[in-house]
């Protein structure tokens, strides 16, 4: 993959970026994939003058991961759109739209993990 | 002073898609702006469990049309970088014409609709009429007007002939010639400036801190293109960015028309420097494991594509992020402080598409 990539923990995330940002790099976006059964991956992809830099985290699904939408507020959309397609909690989330930024309150089914069942909002 | 909450779309003259925002005004100023999206939410990102990874160009050309061209080249060069695939040169070549001939059309659309946006009617007319040379250039040489579906996994399937070329060179210099026509309406004209200079200031360090990409990052005094990563064929033509620093609609606006010309010098460029040989590499296997990130420039912006095979045709995950996914946050800091009058300017000078957005 083009770029360095990071790894990080629940711990050290926030501080992770926390420093990308002092380093002047811009928050790309961040990409999700399933690493095991109930363990999703996490890339924060960043970019400074063309160049990539990537952290990696690797957590749990049923835990909440620390929102870095604090240090960096585009990152609001994409941790809410996570919230939606692998049903992951975020802590500190500064606008929650509690898994309702594409699905519709009836939707029972975590669009991106198989065989999921998560209850419709009421 | 009291709140008044002023909901904007989902259904909006000027917005071709929906997308809802939650205005809180004091008096005609915005103090604050809540998105809400789903309106369009297709879940394409998850048809690559059941598409494999040729017949998933289709499905990323429909991601958007304005921009299909270029999804098909950042997903293709995605799965050739996956799979170790060296494309011919005259493929590469290629696909810079088609993306630029498409970011043309994009702008030109835009152009349009911002003009319409103001109520300057004629020259929205103007800008679509230009528009229609661009168009028919992508039918008479893919078939389609919008989505020329030409990228295939290893090259593209479509060629030009020399008939095609010269007849493509001659409707570009008319089509420059219509756009300059243009140039002192749409950049100096008193009813323009009124509507878009000073309006939707984006500093340089908001765009670069909220994530801007494209035009809005590049109107806010940002020279950062994709473009210059050198990617395919832009490897083998001089490019230079176009940005502006005023940060407000006005700038965005003209970085978009400025990159018009731009795109048609190269386009030029793209068709002098085009090679003789294969449109295509034969492609056997399936992606084997691993990840790629990559990025190209779309008319909105950079997008970006990460992918991860398994060795199976189908990849284990997909992901697409668009330029106006990231626009959002940086639209969201421009309104607060802008009258209600203004904010269907500002909220088309991010050039939204919402079905990009939301895939």
């Amino acid at each position: 993959m083009q770029g360095k990539v990071i790894d990080v923990t629940l711990d050290t995330v926030v501080g992770e970026v926390m420093n990308m940002k002092n380093d002047g790099q811009r928050l790309v976006t961040f990409s999700t994939y399933q690493e095991a059964e109930k363990k999703i991956g996490i890339l924060y992809h960043f970019d400074k003058d063309l160049e990539a830099t990537h952290l990696r985290l690797v957590a749990d699904m049923d835990k909440p991961i620390p929102s870095v939408s604090g240090v960096y507020f585009a990152a609001l959309l994409v941790e809410n759109e996570i919230r939606d397609q692998w049903d992951v909690k975020f802590d500190g989330l500064v606008l929650d739209f509690n898994r309702s930024l594409y699905l519709d309150p009836e939707v029972t089914q975590v669009p991106l993990v198989s065989n999921v069942k998560i209850e419709p909002k009421k | 002073m009291a709140t008044t909450v002023i909901p904007f779309g989902p259904q909006h003259p000027v917005l071709p898609e929906p997308i809802h925002l939650t205005l809180k005004l004091e008096d005609e100023i915005v103090k604050e702006a809540i998105p809400a999206l789903g309106y369009v939410h297709r879940g394409l990102e998850k048809l690559a469990d059941i598409r494999d990874y040729h017949q998933m160009i289709q499905v990323v050309e429909r991601v958007c049309g304005i921009c299909s061209m270029i999804h098909g080249v950042c997903y293709s060069q995605g799965i050739e970088e996956l799979m170790k695939i060296e494309i011919p040169k005259r493929a590469e070549m290629l696909r810079v014409i088609w993306s630029e001939l498409h970011r043309m059309h994009s702008h030109l659309l835009w152009l349009g609709l911002f003009a319409d946006a103001f109520g300057f009617e004629s020259l929205f007319m103007q800008f679509w009429k230009v528009r229609e040379r661009i168009m028919d250039i992508n039918e008479a040489t893919t078939g389609s007007r919008v989505i020329v579906s030409v990228n295939i996994i290893g090259g593209v399937r479509a060629d030009l002939s020399p008939d095609q070329i010269r007849w493509i060179l001659s409707e570009l210099d008319i089509a420059e010639k219509e756009i300059k026509a243009m140039q002192d309406t749409i950049m100096n004209d008193y009813t323009v400036k009124s509507r878009t200079c000073g309006i939707g200031v984006l500093t340089k360090e908001q765009a670069h801190e909220l994530g801007a990409a494209g035009p809005m990052l590049r109107g806010s005094g940002v020279a950062q293109d994709m473009r210059m990563l050198g990617y395919g064929g832009y490897s083998e033509i001089d490019f230079e960015p176009v940005f502006e620093t005023a940060g407000d609609c006005w700038a965005r606006s003209t970085v978009r028309f400025r990159e018009t010309l731009a795109s048609i010098d190269l386009v030029r460029q793209a068709i002098s420097k085009l090679p003789e040989g294969e449109l295509s590499v034969k492609v056997k296997g399936n992606p084997p494991e691993g990840e790629v990130y990559t990025r190209v420039e779309q008319p909105r912006g950079e997008c970006m594509y990460y992918l991860k095979g398994n060795g199976t045709k189908h990849l284990d995950r997909l992901r697409i992020r668009t330029p106006t996914f990231a626009n959002v946050p940086p639209l969201l800091a421009t309104l607060p402080g802008c009258e209600l009058a203004d904010v269907p300017v500002i909220v088309l000078s991010i050039d939204p598409c919402i079905s990009c957005t939301e895939r």
